[in-house]
Parts: structure tokens; C-alpha cells; sequence
């Protein structure tokens, strides 16, 4: 969406932020997750509640662990997540800083906006 | 009544002249914000929303974390 001002046209994770990345529950097994993301082309998976808050993460590492696990079992609780109007500078240098390779992205009450990536800001 | 509204009904909603409020400090206002949006800082808007605003028209609020 257009905006004014000063800073308008520095670049926010609303801008770049990957709103189809994949998402399932705390009850699912991690092999069907595991087969959803990857048909998606996807190596991350965001852990949500029926109303979309961010409960968890599965990174590549997690996505990969025992077949048979429970994404309760297998996810990262409570990831760090960062609000869309972050500017992609910011994020860039706080996911160097933390060597993270995703995070997600969510509004004020946690609900999940989306996944970014190191390479959706810059980071090769 | 208040309710939430994704993007797609807020560019609805400006099509149709609807008044759009920024609450956020005057500073970050100035920075960014959304095209005709009133500044209206929290602290303020409770003895200023009746002066400045049309309650027969639709408002649009909205904060920086708005996606």
C-alpha cells in the first residue's frame, strides 16, 4: 500500500515478508508436515493456534527430526517474532547478529503475518 | 462498532473517502503514513476524535504494526 512521508520509501518486512509460507498445529505429525512443506517447496513450518498466534517454529533442522514426533514435541516454542513495519536494514542486521535463518513475522497480538527469510533481506 | 480489516478493505474503504486516523507519535507520523491519514496520538484521541473527526463516515485506525 502507498505511503507519505520522509521515510516512506524505505523498505519494511511488510514489503518482502512470505505470507504463503506453511503452517500446521501443535497436534499434527511431523512426517505429514514435513510432506506438506516440502511439496511447497518450503524447509520451514510456522506453528500456529486456531487463531493464528505464533506458538512455534520448524526450521529445516526440526522439520527433519523423528518421523513420528508430534509438532509439539519437535517445534522451537515462542521463536522471536518482529512486526511488519521493521525496516529491512534492521532485520538484515539483527538476523546477522542472531544468525538466524527465519523468523516470523506477526502482528502486535502475535497473530502470524508470515516467515522471512535471510535471503528475502539481503543476507546471501 | 470497531472491527479488524485487512488491506484489501482498507483500500475499499479509501475508494470510498473513508477518514483514516494514524495514532502514532507526530514524529513517526511524519516519517510514514498512509495518504490523507489524520494524526491522532493515542494520548490524544479520546478529547480529540469527537473535534476532528465524522462519526457518520467510516474511520480506518491503524498503528505501525498494521500488515
Amino acid at each position: 500500500m502507498p505511503t507519505e512521508g520522509t521515510l516512506a520509501q524505505r523498505p519494511r518486512l511488510v514489503d518482502v515478508v512470505r505470507r504463503d509460507v506453511p503452517t500446521c498445529t501443535l497436534g499434527e505429525r511431523l512426517s505429514d508436515v514435513r510432506d506438506r512443506a516440502s511439496a511447497a517447496g518450503w524447509d520451514a513450518c510456522v506453528v500456529i493456534s486456531q487463531d493464528r498466534v505464533v506458538l512455534g517454529l520448524l526450521r529445516a533442522k526440526e522439520l527433519h527430526a523423528d518421523p513420528d514426533l508430534l509438532v509439539e514435541r519437535a517445534m522451537r516454542p515462542g521463536p522471536s517474532t518482529y512486526r511488519p513495519n521493521v525496516t529491512i536494514e534492521e532485520m538484515r542486521r539483527t538476523m546477522t547478529e542472531r544468525n538466524l535463518d527465519s523468523s516470523p513475522v506477526t502482528t502486535s497480538d502475535g497473530k502470524l503475518v508470515g516467515l522471512v527469510r535471510k535471503q528475502d533481506v539481503g543476507i546471501v | 462498532m470497531a472491527r479488524e480489516i485487512d488491506r484489501e478493505q482498507v483500500r475499499r474503504f479509501m475508494e470510498q473517502h473513508a477518514q483514516i486516523v494514524d495514532v502514532l507519535p507526530a514524529k513517526e507520523y511524519s516519517e510514514e503514513h498512509l495518504p490523507g491519514a489524520i494524526n491522532l496520538p493515542l494520548r490524544r484521541i479520546e478529547v480529540e476524535a469527537s473535534q476532528v473527526l465524522d462519526a457518520t463516515r467510516p474511520i480506518i485506525v491503524y498503528c505501525a504494526d498494521s500488515a
